[in-house]
C-alpha cells in the first residue's frame, strides 16, 4: 500500500548514517535550548539558517525540525525539575510536574511526559504520512484566489489562538506583511521603498528580523529583568519507571492529549502551546475523583499536555509540507530554509523531492526515539548546564546570532539591520505588541501579493472573485467566524484566563 | 483626554505614523494602467479602482496595507484614550543599559569584522556585550572570551567552512 511503500522511501533516508547524526545533533540542540531559559527554538532554528548553506537540503531540514520537538522534550525537564518552563508550551506541564518533583515522585513524572511524548510523536507520524498525499491532492486544486483567502486564514488562525490584544496582533500581521514590501516588485521591476541603498533593493533578510526582535529582543528584556531565585531537586531524581498505578493512572491521558494535539497541531496558529492548554482542560474536565487533586501533582496532568504538544508540534509539519503554508514561527523559518535551498514548498514537494519530504518525516520518528532514549539518562547533565550563569550566555548567544547574521550575505549592512531590529523588538516588547505575527506576515507578504495580483488579472479585476469561488469564500468565512468567535465576550475571557496562566 | 493605556496609546501611535509613512511612499509607485481618454474610470472613484485592479501596479499592495494598518492603529488609538484598564498599563522603565551595550556590540561586530577579523571581533564583542549583564567580572570575560574565540573558529571556519575574515588586514 502506497502509505508503506512512502515510509519505506523515508526511512530509507532517515537511516542513513549522515541524516542520522544530524537528527542526533538537531536532537541535542533542541533540548539543550529547550532546557535554557530564555532562547527558543525561533531564535535558535534563525541562528542556524545561514549555516545550512553547507549543507544538503533533507539533512538540513533534518537538523531543524530534531531542534524543534527536542525543544518541546527539553522544556518540560525544567519545567518539572525547577518550575521554569523552559518552553511556552511547557507552562501547563509545569504545574502538576513540579508538585509531584516536590513529592519526591520526579522519575514518574519525567517518565510520563518522555513516554507520552513519544507516543505521540509516533502517532504524529504516521498521522503526516497518512493524510500529506489526500491534502496534496486538495492543494493542486487552488488557483491564487483560494491561495490568497488560505493565507488569511492563516494568518487569522495564527492571531486569533495567541495571546494578547487581537487588534494589535493583526496590525502586527500587516506590518509585517508591509515591511516585505520593501523589494523589487517581481511584475514590474520597480525597487520599492529601497531609498536608494542597493542592499535593500532585495529586501530585509528575514532572519534579520528574525534574530533581531527574537534573538536580541528577548536577550535585552531579559537584562532588563532581576536575576530569579531557583530551587533545583536534581538530586532526588530516581525511580525513573512509573509504576504500575502511575500507568494505569496515564495512559487515557497518553491516548486524549495525543489525539487533541494532533487536531490542534494543524490549525493554522495551532501547534504545541494551544494543544497542551487545552488538554489540560479537557484532563481537569474528564477526571473524575482524581488520586491527586489536579495542580497537586497529578500525573495526567503532566501526560496529557506532554502528548498533546508533542503531537501538535509533529502535526503542524502538515500545512507547511503540503501546501507550503506555515502555521507558526517555526514553521515560517523552516519555509526560508527549504527556499535558501531552492526548494520551492508547496505540494509539488511531495513529488519532485520525494527523498526530502518521506525522509523528514521518517526522521521526525527517529528523533523521537532518539528523545526518550537519550534524554531520560541525561537529565542531569542538562540540569547542570542551568547553573552556567546567564552572564556567560547571553554573550555566547549574541555572538552566534551576529556571527549567523553576518555570514548568510557576507553583509556588515545586515549587521546593522539586525541593531536596529534589535532596537525596534525591544520597543515591540515594551510596547506589549507580540512579534511572531510580525515574522508571520514578512514572510507571507510576497507570496500574498503574488496570489492576489494573479487573482485579480485572473477576474479583470473583479474583488469579487475572492467570495465567488466557492473554495475560496470557504476560507474567508472561516476566517471570519474565528474573528468573531473570538471577539465574543465569554471566548475571550477564556483566552485571557489560558494566557494569564502564562505570566 | 486622558491616556488610558499607555502601551495602547503608543502601539496604536507607532502602527498610524508606520501606515502614513508607507501610504506616502506608495505613492510614488504606478497603481495600475493609466486612464484612457473619455473613459468613465476617470470621474467616478469605483470605476477607476475596478479599472485599477485589473492589472495592479507596483503601489497597490502597499497602499492598501498602509491604510490598513493605519486604520487598525487609529482604533487601537482611540481604544487607549476611552477604555479603561487597570493602572494605566504604563510602559515602564526602558533598560537603558542593556539595550544600548547590546544595540552598540552589535554595530561595533558590524564594523570591525571585515578589516579587524574574528580573532579581534569576538573577544570585543564579548567584552562589550558582558558590560550589559548585572555583574561584570574580568576575568569570567576574559575566560569567556577565549573559549568563545576558539570555539568560534572550531565552528564557523574548520566546521562550517563559512568564509569569514579571521585575522586583520595588515597580517592577512
Amino acid at each position: 500500500m502506497d502509505l508503506l511503500h512512502n515510509l519505506g522511501i523515508g526511512f530509507g533516508v532517515a537511516f542513513t548514517l549522515q541524516n542520522l547524526l544530524y537528527a542526533f545533533f538537531g536532537c541535542m540542540l533542541g533540548t539543550l535550548i529547550g532546557v535554557l531559559p530564555g532562547i527558543g527554538p525561533v531564535a535558535t532554528i534563525a541562528m542556524l539558517l545561514p549555516s545550512t548553506y553547507a549543507l544538503d537540503a533533507t539533512p538540513a531540514l533534518i537538523m531543524l525540525a530534531g531542534i524543534y520537538y527536542g525543544a518541546q522534550y527539553g522544556g518540560s525537564t525544567t519545567a518539572i525539575l525547577i518550575n521554569v518552563p523552559g518552553e511556552s508550551s511547557s507552562v501547563v506541564t509545569a504545574i502538576d510536574g513540579y508538585q509531584m518533583a516536590r513529592q519526591g515522585r520526579a522519575g514518574a513524572a519525567l517518565a510520563a511526559a518522555g513516554l507520552g511524548s513519544f507516543f505521540a510523536g509516533c502517532v504524529g507520524t504516521i498521522i503526516i504520512a497518512a493524510f500529506a498525499p489526500p491534502l496534496t491532492e486538495l492543494a493542486f486544486k487552488f488557483g491564487p484566489a483560494e491561495y490568497f483567502s488560505l493565507m488569511v486564514l492563516g494568518l487569522i488562525g495564527a492571531v486569533v489562538l495567541a495571546s494578547g490584544s487581537l487588534l494589535k496582533a493583526i496590525a502586527m500581521i500587516i506590518l509585517g506583511l508591509l515591511l516585505a514590501q520593501i523589494n523589487t516588485d517581481v511584475i514590474s521591476g520597480t525597487a520599492r521603498y529601497s531609498f536608494d541603498i542597493p542592499q535593500l533593493t532585495d529586501g530585509i533578510g528575514f532572519v534579520v528580523i528574525a534574530m533581531g526582535v527574537f534573538g536580541f529582543g528577548e536577550i535585552i528584556s531579559n537584562l532588563g529583568r532581576p536575576a530569579e531565585h531557583r530551587e533545583v531537586f536534581t538530586k532526588d531524581v530516581k525511580g525513573l519507571w512509573p509504576n504500575k498505578r502511575d500507568f494505569m493512572e496515564a495512559w487515557p491521558s497518553v491516548l486524549r492529549g495525543t489525539a487533541l494535539g494532533s487536531i490542534l497541531g494543524v490549525l493554522p496558529g495551532g501547534g504545541a502551546l494551544l494543544a497542551s492548554f487545552a488538554s489540560y482542560t479537557v484532563e481537569k474536565k474528564l477526571t473524575r475523583n482524581p488520586r491527586v487533586p489536579f495542580g497537586k501533582g497529578a500525573i495526567q496532568g503532566v501526560a496529557g499536555p506532554e502528548s498533546a504538544n508533542n503531537a501538535g508540534a509533529q502535526t503542524s509539519f502538515i500545512p507547511m509540507l503540503t501546501l507550503g503554508i506555515p502555521p507558526n514561527a517555526v514553521m515560517a523559518l523552516m519555509v526560508g530554509a527549504m527556499t535558501i535551498k531552492g526548494i520551492q514548498p508547496g505540494p509539488q514537494v511531495m513529488t519532485s523531492n520525494p527523498q526530502l519530504f518521506w525522509g523528514l518525516i521518517a526522521s521526525m520518528w527517529v528523533g523521537n526515539a532518539m528523545l526518550v532514549i537519550l534524554n531520560l539518562p541525561l537529565i542531569g547533565m542538562w540540569i547542570k548546564l542551568l547553573t552556567v550563569p546567564y552572564r556567560f550566555l547571553f554573550p555566547a548567544i549574541t555572538l552566534f546570532c551576529c556571527i549567523g547574521v553576518y555570514s548568510l550575505n557576507n553583509s556588515t549592512f545586515d549587521v546593522y539591520l539586525t541593531a536596529l531590529f534589535a532596537l525596534i523588538g525591544y520597543v515591540f516588547f515594551k510596547l506589549s505588541v507580540e512579534p511572531a505575527p510580525l515574522l508571520l506576515g514578512f514572510i507571507l507578504g510576497p507570496m500574498m501579493e503574488e496570489n492576489l495580483r494573479r487573482a485579480l488579472l485572473l477576474s479583470r479585476g473583479d474583488w469579487t472573485t475572492f467570495v465567488t469561488r466557492p473554495l475560496s469564500s470557504g476560507l474567508l468565512v472561516a476566517a471570519a467566524l474565528l474573528i468573531v468567535i473570538v471577539s465574543l465576550p465569554a471566548i475571550s475571557r477564556k483566552r485571557e484566563v489560558a494566557f494569564a496562566a502564562e505570566d | 483626554m486622558k491616556i488610558k493605556s499607555e502601551r495602547d496609546f503608543w502601539s496604536g501611535m507607532m502602527f498610524l505614523v508606520v501606515g502614513v509613512v508607507f501610504a506616502i511612499g506608495a505613492m510614488n509607485y504606478s497603481m495600475g494602467p493609466a486612464c484612457p481618454p473619455n473613459d468613465p474610470c476617470a470621474t467616478s472613484a469605483w470605476a477607476r479602482l475596478a479599472q485599477l485592479s485589473a492589472h495592479p501596479g507596483a503601489g497597490y499592495f502597499p497602499l492598501g496595507l498602509s491604510i490598513l494598518v493605519a486604520l487598525l492603529g487609529a482604533i487601537v488609538l482611540f481604544k487607549s484614550l476611552t477604555i479603561e484598564s487597570e493602572n494605566g498599563d504604563p510602559i515602564g522603565g526602558f533598560a537603558w543599559k542593556p539595550l544600548i551595550i547590546i544595540v552598540v556590540a552589535i554595530a561595533v561586530f558590524g564594523l570591525i569584522l571585515e578589516p579587524l577579523g574574528l580573532i579581534v571581533t569576538v573577544p570585543v564583542l564579548i567584552f562589550i556585550s558582558s558590560l550589559a549583564g548585572d555583574e561584570f567580572h574580568w576575568k569570567g570575560a576574559l575566560l569567556n572570551a577565549v573559549i568563545l574565540t576558539i570555539g568560534s573558529w572550531a565552528i564557523f571556519i574548520w566546521g562550517l567552512k563559512l568564509t569569514i575574515p579571521v585575522w586583520p588586514v595588515f597580517i592577512r
